[in-house]
């Protein structure tokens, strides 16, 4: 057999080479040809054409192209983004002959030896994809060994030494470090820092053997636990790090970036040289390698935030690992980092791919800020004052940026009086001839805005004012402008004084509006932004004052959006800048919608623009594109709150995008905010929504049923299952055989939930939560008529409600629904429920608890439920 | 492979609206959720406890609520409470849930702006209760004016009983005598939701649309025995007022009255409502110069009769109107000039007003003598000298007791009321000065613009 296929695949190779030579044609009809060729080939006989491409790929005689082609192509036979493909791709393999896999794999490790780098270099990329297939199931045992040996071979050309080097990189990158014994992650790592060895090695060994070793940290835990190798190990990598190959500098960094967030903890012996090492770098090092010395201190930072935020949440003493490298670096690393700030470049802000000295020491210094705290502000401030004036724009911008950046985590009452001695400064500067001050000034307002309170009656008119100048500054200006307004308005709702926005509206939203129609903008950034700023503005205005200005914007936004409908669309381009702007005034239209609804008063300025806003809408969901169809649902949501039962007569046409929606599993966002929706027209329509009913349920029926739907919308479904009961009351009657096993079986669910994964915990409150708001709606909607119906599910019911009580650790929201769902049964169920709440007394203490918790409308409810239990008890 | 790219967010306002949208909505649904579910379960009390008001079965099973019928009555309108009560309990409860108008004694600011107007129709104040399959209208001093059957929500038992049955609806309206209708002024409750606190501009507006739904407005019937019917109401600029003043209406009309947009229902005097009157807008003073009668008082007298307790002086009562708006004996200021006023331990002279603004004192002996009490209310003409003012305030008043008011009058005059009559006779505030003051203030305000588009 083994001779067979092999008689079969020395058939093939001749055959391979040329279709895969045909494969990369520049002529697409032979191109087209040979791939549909190589697809029959592997459909036919996978095992076939995975040797044929293996044997391609090794033979030396073989064209370079083609052997990186068979490469690629074997690499892609393993692996795929798309994790369903993937799974499929790995399922292949498996079942693939274990002779014929054997046969493949020394194949690719043959290739290691091969003079062409093209060749090797694509071996060690399937290596390690067949790696973290089989490393896992223990199916390719002798990989490690096999490495290794090539190591310490002397007869071997010294390219083989760096194709396993890069190999071994590979795979400790592709499996996780639970998959290699420690005998044999020591091995690796000897041979990898071994590698790393000046004396012994070419450069290019040296690199490989670094990049390798980045990937290997991760495996090296217990060996890092171990100080003297540890000191070996660090000792290594700090001489690679002064190199004097940049490449390998930078990789020996990268490999230090690595290590401050794996091993924090035991960082401390090494903290000095790496400072000199560090500052070394970043002030005379090539770029490349001294953004990698920011990164390790930025690395620290976040290192050290992550620990103060576990702190500061578990309220417990000082950390033991928590060893304040920043603060004790602190005044000599904040020099170093307010040097880089001077280093910009022109034009950084116009392309968001630069990423620079400047920009990563600013960003580090921020960290640092947050780190610190207060301290920082002494090392800063001089710098921000001696530099703020300085006819350099460098000087200028590094000052502004420099302040900007340690707004977040000094004390407001450290912060406060800076920002306000300086926000005329600033607000100077946002006028500044250079168009990099003016872009930092910018950002620097909107952070001020966004974390402090410094804005009053007093200086609000010259900020608005420069703010509605500036927006017409270059695009990059203007959106970080927006950005300042977003969060101006944010910051008066915060404080509850946005009348004194009020003045100021119509200007804005103009101006905003203004912006949204740039077109000296090359990317949708800036209209995005302008949008998005309107609708923060909308949302924190002071509705009484505004509601005029508010509802004057509705009918603006609403041309613009029918504008869209009317295009001609001709490229891919168009319709996706189109999809782009409608779903950008669909969540203006939502949000005005929201806030216009939100008042009795004010509801009629929607209400009378109704059926034009709702016809947009159904244009725009003809548009089929997912995001604009969850903004245009966001907003009919809100529209039939604002409605009422007005909304009826949209039902017929709209009704079909409702299922849509509840159909669409891919886009989980969508089908969780239609349900909402439902939800919404329930309250809206009351039992006129009966008609669709029929339709509705099967849909969220079937969506409960999916294995494919995103677990997150299941909640939001049992939620809906209430507020469609209380809509239609007893005509629910039907739905009941097929909602409530399914509603039993999720309290199932609830209890296997595993609460010590926190995500879970919160999904499972969900959970709970809707269950019970579900039961509510369904008890409410039959009280008065067919309450009988629910007496079977009471005593399940009452358990559950037990179960969830029984849980201290409960969150509030589930306590409410709770209380209140046993208020509904008795209620509801009347004397039926004497016996069973006489069985089960955990009421009564659960009663007490609620009676006795702060929060007035929980305590409302129990009162309530209370009283309902007691009538039923003495009747 | 290492990724070298280290590239943190860079100068970016990490703005994520589409989050906060979702977030607001689903905030917004929670919230409308709980709040839908909360109306069942509060309906679901009020069934408990909203029996027939006259009925004497003791509907409730909270035993506090005994205590709570002897205390002050909430300030917030509560049929399922009132409903417990009884006889004269009741009346005096009922009797403080009106809305009270001031008398305009001086144009408030903003008149356009900020305020309604719409012609008062003559007629008995009342306010319409509909529940459980029936309607009563009480006057303002608590006794039922009719029970009936109406296209109200649950107004009748005819009704399509699903799931509002016992929901209630409360009106505030005049009854109009010569074509027997409702008009509807303001509205407190439709199907339980309240709107105490929603401003008089979202009251009319939900009136407006909620009415005519309803039903209510259609002919008599046999389930709908009184038509109810709207009034138009206008923004008080000069169209509006001149409409509300002059305009035709199918009723009679008295006088005008100015509701603030903002206001929300206040029960008892509030200056956020003022009544006025002239000559040309309220028929009383024209009908009863000569003749010293009143004619359609005469046919409030009949129905007043049904209604008050049967030891009431009913000679006397002719003269005496059940609303306090209306107090037409006061308001034809040339031949009845008198006030009325609450006598207070002290022998203080008190208004209505809350606090009450005291008129006068009497002396302890002739309180003694006539056989009086604190908490009567007394009549008293004005005597030659008058009222007198200082600096906008009452200084001195010319009192002359004439005796007891009549039984049925549940309170005293308030003061606004009192001071419109003094300047009724001496200086009335006329038509051309409401004109006047809108224009003025029309300017005014065009002004303030200026500045802010300036500033």
């Amino acid at each position: 057999m083994l001779e067979s296929s092999f008689l079969a695949c020395n058939k093939m190779t001749f055959e391979v080479t040329q279709i895969l030579l045909s494969a990369q044609s520049p002529d697409a009809r032979i191109r087209t040809e040979a791939e549909i060729c190589l697809r029959q080939f592997q459909e036919q006989n996978l095992p076939g054409f995975l040797v044929s491409l293996s044997f391609e790929l090794s033979n030396n005689e073989k064209p370079i192209e083609t052997r990186r082609l068979a490469g690629i192509i074997l690499k892609n036979s393993l692996d795929a983004k798309d994790g369903a493909r993937k799974n499929l791709l790995i399922q292949q393999w498996m079942g693939i002959d274990t002779v014929v896999k054997s046969q493949i794999k020394d194949l690719l490790l043959r290739t290691l030896a091969s003079s062409a780098p093209e060749a090797w270099h694509t071996s060690a990329q399937v290596i390690a994809k067949v790696a973290s297939v089989e490393i896992p199931q223990k199916q390719w045992p002798e990989l490690i060994g096999k490495l290794l040996n090539n190591m310490s071979q002397r007869d071997h050309p010294a390219s083989m030494k760096q194709a396993t080097l890069e190999t071994l990189g590979f795979v400790c990158e592709e499996i996780s470090h639970q998959d290699l014994e420690q005998d044999e992650v020591n091995t690796v790592l000897t041979a990898v820092v071994q590698g790393m060895n000046l004396a012994e090695h070419s450069p290019e060994i040296r690199l490989a053997a670094t990049k390798a070793l980045y990937n290997a940290l991760d495996f090296a835990q217990t060996n890092f636990e171990n100080e003297m190798e540890r000191n070996y190990i660090m000792k290594v990598v700090c001489e690679t790090a002064m190199s004097k190959e940049v490449e390998i500098r930078q990789a020996a960094f990268e490999c230090l970036v690595s290590i401050a967030s794996t091993y924090y903890d035991l960082l401390g012996p090494y903290m000095q040289t790496l400072f000199e090492l560090t500052s070394n770098v970043v002030r005379a090092d090539e770029e490349a390698v001294a953004l990698q010395a920011l990164e390790f201190w930025s690395s620290i930072c976040d290192e050290e935030l992550e620990l103060q935020d576990f702190e500061s949440s578990e309220a417990g003493e000082s950390g033991s690992s928590h060893s304040h490298f920043i603060e004790k670096a602190l005044s000599a690393l904040v020099p170093m980092l307010l040097e880089t700030l001077l280093k910009q470049q022109e034009d950084q802000d116009q392309d968001d791919t630069i990423w620079n000295l400047s920009m990563a020491g600013g960003t580090c210094l921020g960290l640092v800020a947050r780190t610190v705290g207060d301290a920082v502000l002494p090392l800063v401030m001089p710098f921000v004052e001696e530099n703020i004036r300085k006819p350099d724009w460098h000087c200028r911008e590094a000052a502004t940026y420099a302040f900007g950046s340690v707004l977040e985590g000094p004390s407001v009452e450290k912060l406060s009086p800076l920002v306000s001695a300086g926000l005329d400064f600033l607000l100077n500067l946002m006028k500044d001839e250079n168009s990099h001050v003016r872009d930092t000034t910018a950002w620097t307002l909107g952070r001020i805005f966004e974390l402090l309170d410094v804005i009053t009656s007093e200086n609000l008119q010259k900020v608005v004012i420069v703010l509605l100048e500036s927006i017409r500054d270059a695009p990059h200006i203007a959106e970080k402008v927006c950005g300042a307004i977003y969060y101006l308005a944010q910051e008066f709702e915060d404080a509850g004084n946005n009348s004194l926005l009020s003045p100021y509206l119509t200007e804005m939203f103009s101006s905003l509006l203004a912006t949204a129609d740039r077109t000296d903008s090359f990317n949708s950034k800036l209209r995005i932004s302008a949008y998005e700023t309107i609708n923060e503005v909308v949302r924190s205005s002071n509705l009484s004052e505004s509601s005029l200005i508010i509802s004057q914007l509705l009918p603006v936004i609403m041309n613009k959006l029918q504008q869209t409908l009317d295009l001609q669309i001709i490229s891919s381009d168009e319709r996706e800048k189109q999809s782009d702007v409608q779903a950008s005034l669909c969540g203006v239209l939502q949000v005005i919608i929201q806030k216009l609804g939100s008042a009795d008063e004010t509801r009629p300025a929607i209400v009378q623009f109704s059926d034009q806003i709702m016809m947009t809408f159904l244009s725009v969901f003809a548009c089929h594109n997912s995001t604009v169809h969850e903004e245009a649902m966001l907003a009919v949501g809100a529209l039939a709150y604002a409605t009422g039962p007005g909304f009826l007569k949209y039902m017929t046409e709209f009704s079909k995008y409702l299922q849509m929606g509840l159909q669409n599993f891919e886009e989980y966002q969508v089908c969780s905010i239609t349900v909402g929706v439902v939800g919404d027209i329930c309250r809206a329509l009351d039992d006129k929504i009966l008609p669709f009913c029929d339709g509705i349920m099967e849909l969220l029926l079937k969506d409960l049923h999916s294995n494919v739907l995103h677990r997150s919308v299941k909640p939001a479904i049992f939620s809906c299952f209430g507020d469609i009961a209380l809509a239609i009351g007893d005509q629910f009657e039907k739905y009941i055989q097929h909602a409530l096993p399914v509603m039993q079986q999720a309290t199932e669910v609830c209890a296997q939930i595993d609460i010590s994964d926190e995500e879970m915990m919160e999904y499972g409150y969900q959970l709970k939560r809707s269950i019970f708001e579900s039961y509510s709606g369904i008890l409410q909607g039959f009280k008065d008529t067919k309450s009988e119906l629910m007496v079977p599910y009471a005593s399940h019911l009452l358990q559950f409600i037990e179960l969830v009580c029984n849980d201290k650790q409960r969150d509030e929201s589930v306590t409410k629904a709770a209380v209140a769902v046993m208020g509904d049964l008795a209620d509801a169920l009347g004397s039926n429920m004497k016996l069973l709440f006489r069985d089960r007394v955990f009421y009564i203490d659960f009663l007490g608890e609620c009676l006795q918790s702060d929060d007035e409308q929980l305590k409302e409810t129990a009162t309530w439920t209370q009283g309902m239990i007691g009538r039923i008890m003495v009747s | 492979m290492a990724p070298s790219d280290h590239r943190r967010p860079y100068k970016r306002p990490a703005i994520s609206d589409q989050q906060r949208r979702r977030d607001h909505s689903l905030l917004r649904q929670a919230q409308n959720r709980l709040d839908a579910q909360q109306r069942a379960r509060c309906l679901a009390s009020s069934i408990l406890s909203l029996e027939n008001p006259e009925t004497d079965s003791v509907p409730d099973l909270d035993s506090t609520t005994g205590q709570e019928q002897s205390e002050v009555p909430p300030k917030e309108f509560d049929v399922r409470q009132a409903s417990k009560l009884r006889g004269v309990e009741a009346r005096r409860w009922f009797a403080r849930q009106l809305m009270l108008p001031e008398w305009m004694i001086d144009v408030p600011d903003r008149l356009s702006r900020d305020w309604y107007v719409f012609a008062r129709p003559a007629g008995k104040r009342c306010f319409v209760v509909s529940s459980n399959g029936a309607t009563v209208s009480r006057l303002r001093n608590g006794s039922i004016l009719h029970r009936f059957p109406s296209a109200l929500p649950s107004g009748s038992r005819s009704r399509d009983a699903s799931g509002t049955s016992q929901s209630y609806s409360i009106m505030d309206c005049i009854f109009h005598e010569p074509d027997q209708t409702y008009y509807v002024i303001d509205i407190l409750c439709w199907r339980g939701y309240s709107l105490y606190d929603c401003s008089a501009e979202f009251r009319f507006f939900w009136l407006n649309s909620k009415l005519a739904e309803s039903g209510a407005c259609g002919p008599p019937s046999q389930y709908h025995r009184y038509r109810f019917s709207l009034i138009p109401v206008y923004n008080c600029d000069h169209n509006g007022l001149s409409a509300a003043y002059m305009g035709a209406v199918p009723y009679v009309k008295d006088g005008l009255l100015f509701y603030n947009k903002e206001a929300k229902y206040q029960t008892g005097n509030t200056p956020l409502a003022l009544v006025w009157k002239d000559e040309n807008c309220s028929q009383y003073v024209i009908d009863t110069d000569n003749q010293g009668n009143i004619p359609i008082q005469q046919q409030e007298h009949k129905i007043s009769i049904d209604c008050l307790s049967k030891e009431r002086d009913k000679m006397r009562s002719i003269y005496l109107p059940n609303s306090d708006i209306l107090s037409l004996y006061i308001w034809n200021a040339n031949r009845m000039k008198w006030v009325v006023l609450e006598l207070q331990d002290d022998g203080k002279l008190n208004t209505s007003d809350d606090p009450p603004v005291a008129f006068g004192c009497l002396d302890s002996d002739f309180v003694h003598k006539s056989g009086l009490h604190s908490g009567n209310l007394l009549r008293f003409s004005i005597g030659d000298n008058g009222l007198s003012f200082m600096e906008e305030r009452l200084d001195k008043a010319d009192l002359c007791y004439i005796g007891k008011s009549n039984r049925a009058r549940a309170f005293a005059d308030s003061y606004s009321k009192i001071v419109f009559q003094h300047m009724v006779r001496h200086s009335p505030l006329k038509m051309d000065d409401f004109l006047s003051s809108i224009t003025s203030s029309d300017d005014q305000e065009n002004q303030l613009n200026d500045i802010e588009m300036t500033g």
